[in-house]
């Protein structure tokens, strides 16, 4: 049971101590910046981690299996621009969505079939069908860099819903937060995640269908990462696929990562997540509020990205033993 | 013969099966694939695109080539350290902009602009081998980190910037002519990707550090059990990634005259693709630089394809994620089932019909009747050896066998109880003669000829013998080494038994049964080895008749035995003199009455005869069935059988009791015994031969009397 987060020590560490410098700066920008501290700011703080969260769910779900997912921004934006465009030219909504969910299983499969069955590194499958989905969309679905939700659809519509004047999508990522903690904490298919990403021969040979749960995984992001971009049109009303090429991916594995769940897999949890969201939703709104240009804020969150990749480098050093040659 | 064996010898022995895994097994297959790749993508696209290979055209490509050249070299170096650099877009970039920022707006000297651009790269480079050579994080991850970092950088700095460099009017030849001009013909770009693909491929194949860098990709572990640095030879990786990016990036800040938001975009998936098309391994230790400049070509060629094709945004990144997924799917596979497939397609087997023979049976009444006399010989070092395949004695009566473990063991006279090593060669020493001087002549398995002077010094005559040009198996090298004999001018002749597989695979050989053993000269006044026969079916036993004008050699799976003319009308051929006997013949040597001991490894059966003559059979028995399943020739019965001059059998002897000897690869008579030995047994036996001349040693009759 230690693998899960609450009861290794590590991990727990790491977690407590990005809590608490997320405690930190929210107390220091709740002093320093005029306008943090209200109702409206934080409404905002939450609702710009939300997606970025649900997407992290996802990922972690990936990363604790000892994969990753870099295809994630690239379903989310694209599986929702050919849902638009299918649409806005006059497709069924029911047809459309049929289409478009066949679209991101497939893809998910492909990607767990390609490192389950064929056992080729996950990043470079990921890699790959991201560039593959962005170039095919892009270039023989749609016919613009930007798709307007049509006026009136169930997807504008989403985007206005307001539950206590908190915006849904936050509502979604606390559903899927606890949907997916239930999963991992409680499920036999949420157990043998962290038993593969722990020791993966060991987990085959006790006689886990290391395989098929792999192929779920992926496919459990990619569904995850449709979710995400249906919210990112809801409330920006269109979707932008030029998203793919910003470092909203990093930002994701920024999540992950920062909050605790190690990139060699087999630790870490849905409250890793929320933690690291957390902290990187001050920091996104404080910077915002400081007025830091776009491309400064980069900078700095690649810098942040980089330092936690080495604490974790640290902190879950590489296992010579169970490393494989090639696991770059 | 019937009509379905007919079908059966046409389609195995006219169809060249072997050639299959024979090509499978060489290394330049792996380039084969990329290289096709290659020249499909040339012609494909060279005849869709108008004036594709226009010189303005090609001109200008190159150029570009050149440059996406000079990144995908150091990506080559990289992933052959079992890494890989995906921060190379971010480096190029910066390090186009450091050009640009020396010349434009700092107005130096171009030649200060370059030095900058490689500051930066080796820089960036080192801050990349540091956080993944020592401090061992992951590459991907890192780079992908560093990647975005220098992007975030190199944005600002563009968008601070552009301004200026647009405003500035420095200027200078030197920097048109690397943007701009050809020197014979070809671009600064290209000219620089030439010399450093040709540095980089001679320091990777032929220096210390290029070596290392290649051992640390192919095993880290091992690598670093070896001594090698492992932690400084991974971060040189990259800092080698970074000075070929920034080379990269000086060169397009030369072309462009400025840096825009667009320089180096996607450069790293594309050089990553390129490196993994041309057949570059992931994960280290397997791939070239020229693999990498094919990869390159490939993915250039393609996506300035499609753009002159006027495909639209995202075509690029489709078929760059095709092309990757494919590539990886590929390489991994390939590489995890390359021996698999091998294993699957490497065995050939040939139909052969066996003629009929006489039995070998006791009571049966032929010359071939086996009977129990061996069972009667003493042993000699019992327990102590492992695998003597052949035993001598020099003229003091010393006895000498080679061992499994590499080693020639003498035994000493009268009573052969102590032993010690008398040398160590390696490989597995089997068959062994005397020459004039006293050395002793070893047929090494796997290894060459060998020879031991008196004074125990051990030295290679022979390891290889011409190459033919129609065989694809490199059969220059000696694969199987298996007896020789010295011939009265001093000629070593000797057997190769098989070109096809290794010495410790005989049994496959067998199943095989195709006809590629040879019979060899090695001529010691020039140290030349030449090929005289070829194609028999496993050469083994080799002896020069009493004469010294022919020599005899067995041929095994066809259980034959043949002469071989030195001298006389008949020189250069050879004939068969025994044909068809019941056992598989092996070591052939003199005996004290003007005839000749033949030693019977195994004896053949109607099943395996039968399935001779039933290839497919055999096929899907080495496929399908473990190894100790197989049908081979039965080597639990052996003997030893003497013939004459012209072929004729005196008789024969053997072990019934199967427990001493039963099967002998080895006789050699010595003052009226005859020590036997055997290459799967565990001794040497001394038999007494009744009525054999008490004085008759072998050092005699070849050499004559002791001076």
């Amino acid at each position: 049971m230690n693998a899960t987060g609450w009861l290794n020590w590590r991990s727990l560490n790491q977690e407590g101590i990005v809590f608490a410098i997320a405690v930190v700066l929210f107390i220091a920008a709740a002093i320093g910046l005029p306008g943090f501290i209200n109702s409206n700011n934080l409404v905002a703080i939450v609702r710009s981690v939300s997606v970025l969260g649900i997407l992290a769910l996802g990922m972690a779900v990936v990363i604790i299996g000892r994969g990753i997912d870099l295809s994630a921004v690239a379903i989310m934006a694209m599986s929702v621009a050919w849902y638009l465009q299918l649409l806005s030219s006059g497709m069924s909504d029911g047809l459309a969505f049929a289409y478009v969910l066949a679209g991101v299983l497939a893809i998910g499969l492909l990607n767990g079939i390609l490192v389950a069955y064929a056992e080729v590194p996950a990043i470079f499958v990921t890699l790959a069908t991201a560039s593959f989905v962005f170039g095919y969309v892009r270039s023989q679905l749609i016919t613009q860099d930007a798709v307007p939700v049509p006026p009136g659809h169930w997807v504008e519509l989403l985007g206005g819903l307001r539950f206590l004047d908190i915006p849904v999508e936050v509502f979604v990522f606390a559903g899927l937060a606890f949907a997916f903690f239930l999963f991992l904490r409680y499920t036999k298919w949420g157990r043998y995640v962290y038993f593969a990403g722990d020791n993966p021969v060991a987990a085959r040979n006790i006689g886990i269908p290391v395989r098929p749960m792999l192929v779920l995984r992926y496919v459990l992001s990619a569904l995850v990462s449709l979710i995400a971009g249906l919210l990112t049109a809801a409330s920006l009303h269109s979707i932008n696929t030029r998203i793919v090429n910003s470092t909203l991916l990093y930002d994701i594995v920024l999540v992950a990562v920062i909050g605790g769940i190690g990139l060699s897999g087999g630790r870490g949890g849905v409250r890793n997540v929320l933690v690291g969201a957390a902290l990187i939703g001050i920091l996104l709104n404080a910077m915002t509020i400081i007025d830091i240009p776009l491309l400064y804020q980069n900078l700095i969150k690649a810098a942040i990205l980089l330092a936690a990749i080495i604490v974790d480098g640290f902190i879950n050093p590489r296992d010579e033993q169970t490393a494989q040659q090639g696991d770059i | 013969m019937s009509f379905r064996e007919r079908l059966q010898s046409w389609r195995y022995n006219l169809v060249p099966d072997h050639l299959v895994g024979e090509i499978l097994s060489k290394r330049w297959t792996d380039n084969a694939i990329p290289f096709l790749a290659l020249v499909a993508t040339l012609s494909v696209f060279g005849s869709i695109i108008p004036g594709f290979f226009k010189p303005m055209s090609l001109q200008e490509s190159t150029r570009q080539l050149g440059e996406f050249s000079l990144v995908v070299t150091g990506m080559t170096v990289v992933m052959l350290g079992g890494g890989i650099d995906l921060s190379v877009g971010s480096i190029f970039a910066l390090s186009c902009f450091s050009a640009v920022f020396v010349f434009f707006i700092l107005e130096q000297s171009v030649w200060l602009a370059l030095a900058a651009s490689i500051a930066t790269g080796l820089l960036f480079g080192a801050i990349n081998g540091y956080l993944i050579g020592y401090f061992r994080l992951r590459a991907f991850l890192t780079t992908l980190v560093t990647f975005i970092f220098g992007r975030a950088l190199f944005d600002i700095l563009v968008t601070t910037y552009a301004a200026d460099v647009q405003l500035s009017d420095a200027t200078s030849d030197v920097l048109d002519f690397i943007g701009d001009d050809t020197f014979w013909g070809l671009s600064v770009a290209v000219w620089a990707a030439i010399i450093l693909a040709i540095i980089t491929h001679v320091a990777l194949t032929r220096s210390r550090p290029g070596w290392h860098v290649q051992a640390v990709g192919g095993s880290r572990r091992s690598a670093h059990n070896a001594g090698i640095r492992v932690r400084r030879t991974v971060f040189m990786t990259y800092v080698f990634s970074g000075f070929c990016a920034s080379l990269g990036g000086f060169l397009i800040a030369c072309r462009l005259s400025g840096a825009g938001p667009g320089t180096g975009l996607n450069l790293e998936v594309m050089a990553l693709t390129a490196a993994v098309v041309g057949g570059v391994s992931l994960g280290g230790g397997r791939g070239s630089v020229i693999k990498g400049l094919m990869g390159a070509i490939i993915v250039l060629t393609m996506t300035n394809g499609l753009i002159r094709l006027g495909y639209g945004t995202g075509t690029n990144q489709m078929v760059l994620g095709i092309m990757l997924a494919v590539a990886v799917t590929i390489d991994i596979r390939w590489l995890k089932n390359r021996h698999k497939v091998l294993d699957e397609v490497y065995v050939a087997p040939v139909y052969l019909k066996m003629g009929a023979t006489q039995s070998a049976a006791p009571g049966s009444g032929t010359p071939y009747e086996l009977d129990n006399r061996l069972s009667e010989a003493d042993h000699i070092g019992l327990g102590e050896l492992e695998g003597p395949e052949d035993v001598i004695l020099d003229r003091d009566d010393h006895l000498y066998c080679g061992t499994r473990h590499g080693e020639i063991v003498r035994f000493f006279a009268p009573d052969y109880k102590h032993s010690e090593v008398f040398a160590h060669i390696g490989g597995f020493p089997l068959g062994l003669a005397f020459d004039k001087t006293g050395n002793l002549i070893s047929c090494v398995g796997a290894m060459g000829l060998y020879s031991v002077s008196p004074e125990r010094e051990v030295k290679r005559l022979s390891a290889e013998t011409s190459r033919s040009w129609t065989s694809i198996v490199d059969d220059a090298r000696l694969r199987d080494p298996n007896d020789c004999d010295i011939a009265p001018d001093g000629r070593i002749y000797f057997t190769d038994s098989t070109k096809r597989y290794d010495a410790h695979d005989w049994a496959l050989d067998s199943i095989e049964n195709r006809a590629t053993g040879r019979l060899l000269v090695y001529d010691p006044k020039d140290a030349s080895t030449k090929t005289l026969l070829d194609g028999y079916r496993y050469t083994n036993g080799v002896c020069m008749a009493h004469d010294g004008k022919s020599l005899f050699f067995a041929e095994s799976w066809a259980c034959r035995v043949h002469r071989y003319w030195l001298e006389g009308p008949k020189a250069g051929t050879a004939e068969c003199v025994i044909r068809d006997m019941p056992g598989y013949p092996d070591n052939i040597n003199r005996a004290s009455d003007g005839n000749y001991w033949m030693a019977w490894l195994g004896m053949r059966t109607p099943s395996f005869d039968l399935s001779l003559r039933h290839p497919d059979m055999r096929k899907r028995m080495t496929r399908r069935l473990p190894q100790d399943e197989w049908l081979f020739p039965n080597i639990n019965t052996g003997g030893v059988v003497k013939f004459n001059e012209k072929g004729g059998i005196v008789e024969a002897m053997g072990d019934l009791s199967g427990a001493a000897h039963p099967m002998v690869t080895s006789m050699r008579e010595h003052k009226g015994y005859l020590f036997v030995g055997g290459i799967l047994n565990n001794r040497i036996g001394r038999y007494r031969i009744a009525g054999a001349d008490p004085n008759w040693t072998s050092p005699a009759s070849y050499w004559g009397a002791k001076p």
